[in-house]
């Protein structure tokens, strides 16, 4: 994904659509997309453009999924999945070394992975958001992570731009989306007849000239960006960035803290399915005899009772301090530590929080008090 | 925290012992179900009295001891207290053994009452009135739980202790196994009542993964008696299963109150909601 790459824009008819699955089966990518598995959207194969969640549409609010059939033709319906782009890059589960003993030492094998080259389709501007973040935590600096390395540079990005936002969508409050304007190969605005289609690199370009594109009239591009505006528009939901870090560092004992810690389960789950939570621990696994062991990195949370322990002692054993850990970290101390927020709007975790706890309206409490107070 | 077996003595190989109370023989089920792995045991460990394997039967003492069921028997109380004298690790296996099992179901009942309404001699029967965990009458060196239990915990705890090392077994809830295992959440996206969050991991969140609620078979995340303030947060859960998934009191009874119903996170969570209903929707 060239910086330099100057986009060109195209028209590719509907019909014409499985011959951007050929020219990348021809580049030699297997495709994933969204499917549908277990009554939710997943990453998954796309063998053909049946695979894609035709006929459906995702509703989703704080602790609630739910897929309704439509008569709708789209591919691209599904806003977004259960699964952030993390997993691809991320792995929830990766062997890193193997440990093996030999009559006075111990030889180490890095395991690094070798994966095939992935085209993926169907990533949306918060992905791409989230998808950033994660390579600024994992590839800056001297310590460059060769697993994630690994992961990252086979992958092939087509983004579909949005036109409708979920319920817990605000990535426009967070500066992320809902168009993708960077990071992608190709990127996609479904329209009823055809796709107007993108290129955002070299590549991109390369495979585009296999789709026999068309030109754009300019006021297509017009009535697109007005489209991803009004998208932007109907979101309900924000965060008001303009006092942060400050105000959460401020908020530290807020007594919203206690209301928020009585509500929250410490499951989790938001840290898992949010794009850019990046803790991991690593598990030895030896053998009975003590003569190998395979170490694997597996994903971790700030809600473990494990990612506060240190010396005997854990702490965070508190709720309330877990919660109070992810959000400052997430809201705050990611702009410190990073020049950034860590959060890029997507919802996920308003939707997958078993009891809908809502971020947005827990940081519009923990600042609003704080100005009635004066503090 | 008994002493590690880097001090057994030196050239012998660890005696094991598996010892059963009041269970259904599931977890020593378990045991033989390592099928891979037996060949390997049996070369690190001298498996001295273990009935449901082997006819051999040595006495004691013994370096480890697995201990199923939990104490269901007047003689009970005093065969664990013979079988904590002659072991120097004492391992609870098992719900039975770790939270006095489904048959703690009778401590909330009146179990003269039940024997006379189901056998035909209850006379017959010699049972106490309550169902507990071994470590209500002994101290326990270490706790695998599970329904049953997990024989790569099981695997893992032997490899720690035969190494010298403590074994350590994760705390948290089952959701985070569920989401590395890239699981869609059943509760979230079906309405099912999952124990999942307040539920330790360890089974490898199978039941999720079958589009099924977790029964909480590992029994309460981060210990059997919770903190002030600290995981699991049974009451919001329950809360949830009520108000949005539009379970009864009776209903969110049930699920706490199962194989590990007798835990205090999941016996006080029960216990709330028996009082009437006006004063669970006030919350
Ligand atoms: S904190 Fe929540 S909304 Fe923000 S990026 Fe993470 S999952 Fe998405
Ligand atoms: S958060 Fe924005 S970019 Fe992400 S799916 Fe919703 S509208 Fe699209
Ligand atoms: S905020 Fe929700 S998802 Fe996150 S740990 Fe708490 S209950 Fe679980
Ligand atoms: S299915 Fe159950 S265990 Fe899995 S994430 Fe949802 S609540 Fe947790």
């Amino acid at each position: 994904m060239n910086p330099s790459h100057t986009a060109s824009w195209g028209i590719l008819n509907r019909r014409d659509f499985p011959r951007l699955l050929d020219a990348l089966r021809t580049q030699g990518y297997r495709i994933i997309g969204p499917t549908l598995q277990d009554g939710a959207v997943k990453w998954g194969d796309i063998a053909t453009v049946d695979d894609f969640p035709v006929g459906w549409r995702d509703h989703q609010s704080p602790g609630h999924y739910r897929l309704e059939r439509t008569e709708s033709f789209r591919y691209f319906d599904i806003v977004h999945g259960a699964e952030s782009f993390k997993p691809l890059t991320f792995a929830p589960r990766e062997t890193l070394l193997v440990l093996e003993r030999t009559h006075k030492t111990f030889v180490a094998t890095p395991i690094l992975p070798d994966p095939e080259p992935l085209a993926v389709l169907g990533v949306r501007a918060c992905d791409l958001a989230g998808l950033a973040i994660q390579d600024r935590i994992f590839l800056h600096g001297p310590y460059a992570d060769p697993y994630y390395r690994a992961r990252r540079d086979r992958l092939f990005i087509i983004a579909v731009q949005c036109t409708r936002a979920l319920d817990t969508c605000f990535c426009a409050s967070m500066g992320t989306g809902p168009q993708a304007t960077a990071g992608f190969d190709l990127a996609l605005i479904e329209g009823d007849a055809d796709f107007v289609v993108q290129t955002g690199s070299e590549e991109g370009a390369r495979l585009a000239q296999h789709l026999s594109l068309h030109p754009v009239p300019p006021e297509r591009l017009r009535q697109e960006e007005i489209r991803m505006a009004a998208c932007a528009a109907s979101q309900t939901r924000s965060i008001d960035q303009s006092a942060l870090p400050r105000a959460l560092y401020d908020a530290h004992d807020h007594e919203r803290w206690d209301d928020v810690a009585r509500r929250c389960l410490a499951c989790t789950n938001c840290t898992m399915v949010c794009p850019t939570c990046f803790c991991h621990g690593v598990e030895e696994q030896p053998d009975l005899m003590w003569t190998r062991s395979e170490r694997a990195r597996v994903w971790d949370s700030c809600f473990t009772p494990d990612h506060g322990y240190i010396h005997g002692k854990n702490l965070r054993p508190t709720i309330k301090d877990r919660y109070r850990m992810w959000l400052t970290h997430k809201l705050a101390a990611w702009i410190d530590q990073f020049g950034m927020s860590g959060c890029v709007g997507c919802g996920r975790c308003l939707t997958w929080c078993p009891v809908g706890i809502d971020l947005t309206e827990e940081i519009k409490e923990l600042i609003r008090s704080r100005q009635a107070s004066g503090s | 925290m008994a002493r590690p077996a880097r001090s057994f003595r030196q050239g012998t190989k660890p005696r094991l012992a598996v010892m059963k109370f009041a269970s259904c023989d599931g977890c020593q089920l378990s045991i033989l179900n390592m099928e891979d792995e037996l060949l390997s045991l049996g070369t690190v460990l001298d498996i001295a009295y273990f009935p449901e394997a082997s006819s051999r039967r040595l006495a004691g003492p013994y370096d480890i001891t697995f201990v199923e069921g939990s104490i269901s028997m007047p003689e009970d109380v005093q065969r664990l207290a013979d079988i904590r004298q002659r072991t120097t690790w004492l391992i609870t296996i098992g719900a039975c053994a770790t939270a006095g099992g489904i048959q703690a179901l009778r401590n909330w009942a009146d179990a003269e009452e039940w024997k006379r309404a189901i056998y035909p001699h209850p006379d017959y029967i010699r049972s106490l009135s309550t169902s507990t965990p071994i470590s209500e009458h002994v101290k326990v060196d270490f706790e695998v739980w599970g329904c049953p239990i997990d024989k790569r915990q099981l695997l893992r705890v032997l490899t720690d202790i035969i190494g010298g090392v403590r074994p350590r077994l994760p705390h948290h809830s089952v959701c985070l196994e569920c989401k590395r295992q890239r699981q869609v959440c059943v509760l979230v996206a079906k309405g099912e009542p999952c124990l999942g969050p307040v539920t330790q991991t360890g089974c490898g969140a199978i039941c999720p993964g079958m589009a099924r609620a977790c029964y909480g078979c590992f029994g309460p995340a981060e210990g059997p008696v919770a903190a002030p303030g600290a995981p699991p947060n049974t009451h919001a859960l329950a809360q949830q299963f009520h108000r949005s998934l539009g379970l009864i009191p009776v209903e969110v009874i049930r699920r706490f109150r199962g194989i590990n119903g007798y835990l205090q996170p999941f016996r006080e969570e029960s216990h709330a909601w028996e009082s009437t209903e006006d004063t669970h929707n006030q919350g």
